[in-house]
């Protein structure tokens, strides 16, 4: 256990007449940070995009399909995706180290996968399609956060996809199940599962479990978990909106 | 980085369209139905002389050894009261084909890190009950594992033999060399490693929207998608991860917990048929040898005849319990 006190996680609070269970940052249960979304944010990325879970900060880059290097790596019938999850040094509570740690080489894995579903690399042979994500701030979620990301950096690049894919944890923090936990109540959390999907494939491309939950407590997670992608789905949606077709209307003018 | 893999191991086209054309009709290609494990196989204590805890698992022709071995390390500054857990994967060459030398790969890694997790979250091993000195000195216990042969499903083969390994587990004596400082005395032992509950793993593989379990190395080959799922002797699932570069339904999510679910139940009889029973001769002998020392005297160590320090000698059950005395230890 961390030394220091565990601070209160769930409470019992009155809202709107209604007595509710109210978490550490006064959020609901199933409810999400306040989002953030921005696209083509650097300059010299074939697509980038911007996400903020609450405290929680992430930039990706997409740059490709371009030729792949070393060209052995190239295949035939399909562009390569190369998948690069880091964290800043500054954006942990202690500084962190920049070389790659086995926590980071297994999320940059796990993350490429949930992208080869959605990715149409069928129309790209013998190219790759690169995908950098930083960590800028972190305050749990960060993998999903980067995810999340580097799924509106693959759309401003222009790369067909199948769908987006949006992501979200859900956790058991003092037995209840919980929406889009943050650092604090991920280390108490008695369970922690992030969770990605292709919401309009149906599918679950990234899962999960740290932690202990039953059979029941599962599937409802996974309701949980859709209530959130759903929310993050139309917010990413809404952005590439606002970015390619409002634009492209006039109806924005920079 | 992680790359889209460009060495695939090649599953010969026609194999794959045979491999889904009979799964189709709920049959595998050796001869196995889709719920169906390969013959599991537990040698526990394999490598009885030099490691602290071990044991070898085959599935099929999939071959896995665990080593566990310990040390005495100062804890980290955020568990003071918790002993040290490190578990680590080599994917060695002679294993596979598809193995080749050089330092983890993400494969690797990612295996040790589920394992780690599943081991872990459920407090498989009392690690606060493995601690000297709170914040000094405390037990940290290292968890190989070394794939000898690749057929498929590792996962299940390296959780499997990580259990049995840990459960025949033996913590070493302790020799106090100085006010608090300690050796390990190696050869020697005060008991058993003091483990909560076990876990077992079970591997869902998706081929042709059918799930199956124990997935063989070609039919991993073919898979669009696999599951890792950890289950407790509760039945809870305690650790999972999506692998693969598919998705899953969440009908399939939810089917493919059902049968790990089910299917953990076979796993568990195994530990409790064939690592139980050496597990608790083990205890017997560890019990008997204390018995005859405590007749004999204490023979003085190697390291006290030479220093000609006065120590306790004898180390009991004792020695591995929190002790209050302030030490000078600098680090």
């Amino acid at each position: 256990m961390a030394i220091g006190e565990k601070p209160e996680l769930i409470r019992k609070e009155e809202r709107d007449g209604k007595e509710v269970l109210v978490r550490h940052d006064g959020r609901l249960i199933d409810q999400l940070r306040p989002l953030r979304m921005e696209v083509g944010v650097l300059g010299n990325a074939d697509g980038s995009a911007l996400v903020e879970f609450g405290r929680t900060r992430v930039v990706a880059a997409v740059y490709g399909p371009r030729e792949a290097h070393p060209k052995h790596m190239a295949l035939p019938d399909r562009a390569i995706l190369r998948c690069r999850y880091h964290m800043a040094p500054f954006s942990t509570e202690e500084r962190k180290s920049p070389a790659p740690t086995r926590r980071e080489i297994e999320l940059s894995k796990v993350i490429r996968e949930a992208l080869e579903t959605v990715v149409m690399t069928e129309l790209y042979p013998r190219t790759a399609i690169d995908i950098y994500m930083e960590v800028l701030q972190s305050d749990g979620g960060t993998r999903t956060a980067a995810l999340t990301a580097a799924a509106l950096a693959l759309a401003d690049a222009g790369i067909p996809l199948r769908d987006l894919v949006a992501a979200v944890a859900v956790g058991k923090v003092d037995g209840v199940l919980v929406l889009d936990l943050d650092e604090v109540e991920d280390m108490y959390a008695e369970a922690d599962m992030p969770i990605a999907m292709a919401p309009s494939l149906g599918k679950v491309v990234l899962l999960q479990l740290n932690g202990v939950m039953t059979v029941d407590e599962f599937r409802e997670a996974l309701q949980l978990a859709k209530k959130g992608i759903a929310e993050i789905y139309s917010m990413q949606k809404e952005v590439l909106r606002k970015k390619y077709v409002e634009k492209a209307l006039g109806g924005e003018l920079k | 980085m992680s790359v889209t893999p460009w060495e695939q191991p090649v599953i010969p086209k026609l194999k794959k369209y045979t491999m889904e054309t009979v799964l189709v009709k709920g049959v595998r290609l050796d001869g196995r139905k889709l719920d169906e494990y390969r013959p599991v196989e537990i040698i526990p204590g394999y490598i009885e002389y030099r490691a602290e805890g071990s044991a070898m698992v085959k599935l099929g022709s999939t071959v896995v050894l665990v080593g566990v071995k310990m040390d005495l390390v100062p804890p980290f500054p955020d568990t003071p009261n918790e002993a040290v857990l490190v578990v680590h994967a080599e994917f060695v060459p002679l294993a596979s084909p598809s193995f080749e030398p050089g330092p983890p790969d993400e494969n690797a890694i990612e295996l040790a890190r589920v394992v780690d997790r599943g081991l872990r979250e459920s407090k498989v091993i009392a690690l606060d009950n493995l601690v000297l000195e709170p914040g000094k000195t405390v037990w940290r216990i290292y968890v190989d594992i070394y794939v000898l042969n690749h057929d498929g499903n590792l996962s299940d083969a390296a959780i499997l033999a990580a259990m049995a390994a840990l459960m025949v587990t033996r913590v070493p004596a302790v020799e106090k060399t100085g006010e608090g400082t300690y050796k390990v005395v190696r050869g020697k032992y005060v008991g058993l490693l003091p483990v909560n509950k076990k876990i077992v793993g079970v591997t869902i593989a998706k081929i042709a929207n059918k799930l199956l379990v124990d997935p063989s190395f070609e039919e991993e080959g073919v898979a669009d998608a696999k599951l890792m799922i950890v289950i407790d002797e509760e039945g809870r699932v305690a650790g999972m991860q999506k692998t693969g570069m598919e998705g899953f339904t969440e009908e399939e999510l939810i089917k493919a917990v059902s049968i790990a679910v089910t299917k953990s139940k076979q796993l568990l009889r195994v530990l409790e048929e064939k690592v139980v029973p050496y597990r608790e001769e083990l205890s017997r002998k560890l019990v008997a040898a204390e018995k005859t020392e405590q007749q004999i005297e204490v023979v003085p160590s190697r390291e006290e005849v030479e220093s000609a320090e006065e120590t306790g000698g004898q180390v009991s059950e004792e020695a591995i319990e929190p002790q209050n005395e302030k030490p000078d230890m600098d680090h």
